[in-house]
Parts: C-alpha cells; structure tokens; sequence
C-alpha cells in the first residue's frame, strides 16, 4: 500500500478501532456525515428541552419540579457536549444553530409531540430517553474520539433520566382510577412515535452501509428498535399498563417479541415538518435566541471593557 | 469522492428527504458571537486537571462559571482551568511517525531490557 494512500490508510485505522481525532485525515464524507448527525444529534437535545419545559411550572410537587428542572438542564448540557464535539470538525457553533432555525438542519420528531399531560413527562423519561440512551449506548464506541466522548459523559447522565421517567409513571399507576388513565394514555401516544425515534427499515437500502463501515453507527436500526421494543415489552408488565399493539407477542423461535407495522407516512410526515409541533418548536428556538442577541452582545461589550481595564492596571 | 449514504438512523436525516421546509437564512452578527474555550478538570485533589470539554464564553470568568454549570453538575471537579482555545498548539499527526520516532529505538529506557539475576527479588 502506498503510504500516501489516505483512504486506505483511514479505513485501516477503522478496522484496527483506532479512533479518529479531529486533526486526522478523513474523508470528506465522513466528515460530512458526522456534521450532519452530531449536529442533529445536538438539535435534538436543545428541542428536546422544550416539550418538557412545558412542564417545569406544573409539575405536582417540588420535588417533581426540582427534578424536572435538573434534567431539562442535562439536556442543555448535552446539547453543549455535542455542538462542542460538531466544532471539532470545523464548523462553526453559529452556522450550525442557524442551520437549525433556518429549517434547514433537522432534530428528531419526537420532539414534534406535545406534551399533553404530566403522565407525558413519565412518558418522556421511560420511553423516549429509553430508545435515545440504547442509540446513545452504542455511540460511546463510534469511531470518531470527540462525539465518542461526548457520548460518554451524556450516557452517564442520561440513565437518571430514564428512571425518573419510570418513576413518575409508576407512582401514577399505583394511583386513582384516572391518574391509572391518564398513564395508559401517556403510553399509547408515545410508544408508536418512540419506535419511529430509530428510523427507517433496514430493509429500505439495498446500499453497503457507510456508516457501518466506517462505524460511526454499530448497530442497524432494527435491531436497536428491536432491543428497544423487547425491553419495554417486559418493563410495561411492571407499570401493569399494556404497549398499543395487538401484534405485540413473545416469539420463542426469535426470542424477541414480534410487533405491528409502523406508520411510515406518519414519521415522513412529521420529518417533512408536518407534525403537531414542528412550527411551534422551531419559533421558540427562533424566539429565545433572537431575543438573547442582546445579552450576548453586552456581555462581548462587557468582557472587553473589563480587559481594557485590567490592561490599564498592568501597565 | 463517492457519496454513499443511503440509509439513515434516528438523529441522521439526509437533506434530500427531508423535506422542502422555508430556508429562512440568517447573517451571523459577529458582535454577538463569544469565543471558544477549552476547559481542564481537576477531579480531585492530588490529580491532574484533565480536557473537559470546551465551550463559548465571553471572558474567562464566564468560561469558569458555564464550565462549572456544564461540566460539574454532579461534583465531577474540585478546581478548573479555562484557556481560550487559540492559544493551544498542537503537534500535527501528519507528522507523527518521524516526530516521535526517537523514541522508538531505545528500549533501554524501559526496565524490561534488563536481564536480573533470580537472586534479585524486587527491583
């Protein structure tokens, strides 16, 4: 092999798990690809804070609202880790969020639910963060360091999430006849738009999949989706609450729990930005930061006079 | 180059199918863009202050206070150091066979060269 082969000498370091750092060769695709899901990834989180935040004022105790606040600001942070590890790849932090609020960079649908009842919250937590921490899980061994390592930190936070999220629907299924209710509803309007979280059919490309190759992902979307619906299945028992799924059933040739088909138009439909939420999420991320340009100018108009001062002092 | 990404997963929708949503674009006001910090963590006394992470921050104190909010929510540090990242320089792993190739031939830095006779127990 030529020594100057850069993609055989990339792919090689793939192979052998060594892990790609931001000053390394890459290929442009690989570079581009990681843009493109890190900084969706990230999206994803910010949103991701908006359909719960719906909550903070609401929640039924302090200690839910505490709580609650706390994992609305993991998400944040998360959203941190990610943009920081997109920048790494050389773009820069304000062309991406504008990316976002231009519609032209995309975050996953979930998001694009409302976020009905505070059995939604319960919802959330197990369900949602339950399908995004087995995607997350596989990620903190993705081949490229900085979003490995972001992954690692977000993986480590995002397990309280999940069992707050249970908790919440637990308590509400040991509760009255309508807190039971309202913890069924939760489920059944969430469950079939946690399933899509994974996204399309493997079955949909015939193509080599790249980003298996170069792994960046490392598991294929059915089998996570599969893992995802073989967890829960067994976990509902617990709540006594039931998955929306006729089809759902234990299959003791597979060992996996068969399921029903999901509703491809639907997920299309809300990527396509025709989901119940999708306008007004992406006007309140519009709305925040347009209306903190000024604090961030300030604080830029701030810094630099506090450094023409201390000049002054040193001099 | 070859452009082969056929198949997406959740957080990775390709722009071709994504659908024809309003591109409303948006000039990035300079005034209001911080700049980039790098942020090391001391997670207890007696170690190292290790790479975090890094983050936007007007100045260095906002760096050390958004580093605290971001970085040691759970009691993850007991001290942290900000730099902006511009001042850090690197070496370039391009080079890095023949830069770090003096080091290679000389295995008599380390301790397992050397032969001891059994008699020597711990040395």
């Amino acid at each position: 092999m030529d020594l100057h082969d850069f993609p055989a000498l990339f792919q090689q370091k793939i192979d052998s798990e060594t892990k790609i750092e931001p000053l390394d060769w890459m290929p442009d695709a690989y570079r581009k690809t990681l843009i493109r899901q890190i900084s969706q990834h990230a999206h994803s989180e910010v949103v991701g804070m908006l359909p719960e935040g719906n909550w903070i004022s609401r929640a039924p105790s302090l200690k839910r609202k505490a709580i609650l606040i706390a994992k609305v600001q993991d998400e944040a942070g998360h959203g941190l880790y990610l943009y920081s590890s997109c920048e790494t790849l050389g773009t820069s932090r304000e062309a991406t969020i504008n990316d976002l609020h231009s519609g032209k960079a995309k975050y996953s649908s979930i998001f694009n639910y409302p976020t009905l009842t505070w059995a939604d919250m319960g919802a959330i937590g197990w369900l949602v963060d339950g399908a995004a921490i087995l995607n997350q899980v596989m990620l903190c061994r993705t081949s490229y360091g900085p979003y490995a390592r972001a992954m690692v930190r977000i993986c480590k936070e995002e397990s309280f999430h999940q069992r707050q999220g249970f908790d919440i629907l637990y308590t509400l299924s040991k509760g009255t006849d309508e807190q039971k209710a309202m913890c069924q509803d939760a489920i059944n309007r969430w469950w079939w738009p946690s399933l899509m979280m994974f996204g399309p059919k493997d079955s949909e490309s015939n193509n080599t999949d790249q980003s298996m190759k170069w792994k960046i992902k490392r598991k294929t979307n059915d089998e996570l989706r599969q893992q995802f619906v073989d967890m829960c299945a067994e976990q509902v028992k617990v709540l006594n609450m039931t998955l929306p799924d006729q089809e759902l059933k234990w299959n003791t040739e597979t060992q996996h729990y068969d399921f029903g088909e999901i509703n491809w138009d639907e997920f299309w439909n809300v990527v396509k930005g025709n989901g119940p939420c999708n306008k007004e999420r992406l006007d309140a991320r519009r709305k925040a930061h347009d209306e903190g340009e000024w604090v961030r100018e300030a604080a830029k108009a701030y810094a630099k006079k506090r450094a023409g001062k201390n000049k002054h002092i040193a001099a | 180059m070859q452009s082969f990404i056929k198949k997406y997963y959740y957080g990775d929708i390709p722009d071709d199918v994504a659908g024809s949503t309003t591109v409303i674009s948006k000039e990035i006001n300079k005034d209001a863009t911080w700049p980039l910090w790098e942020v090391f963590i001391r997670s207890k006394q007696g170690l190292d202050h290790k790479h975090a992470g890094s983050l936007h921050a007007a100045d260095a104190q906002m760096a050390i206070e958004n580093a605290r909010d971001v970085y040691t929510r759970r009691n993850e540090g007991v001290s942290i150091w900000v730099v902006e990242s511009k001042y850090i320089h690197s070496t370039n792993p391009d080079e890095a066979e023949s830069f770090y190739e003096p080091a290679a031939d000389k295995i008599y830095r380390h301790p397992t060269f050397y032969d001891l006779p059994d008699a020597v127990k711990h040395m």
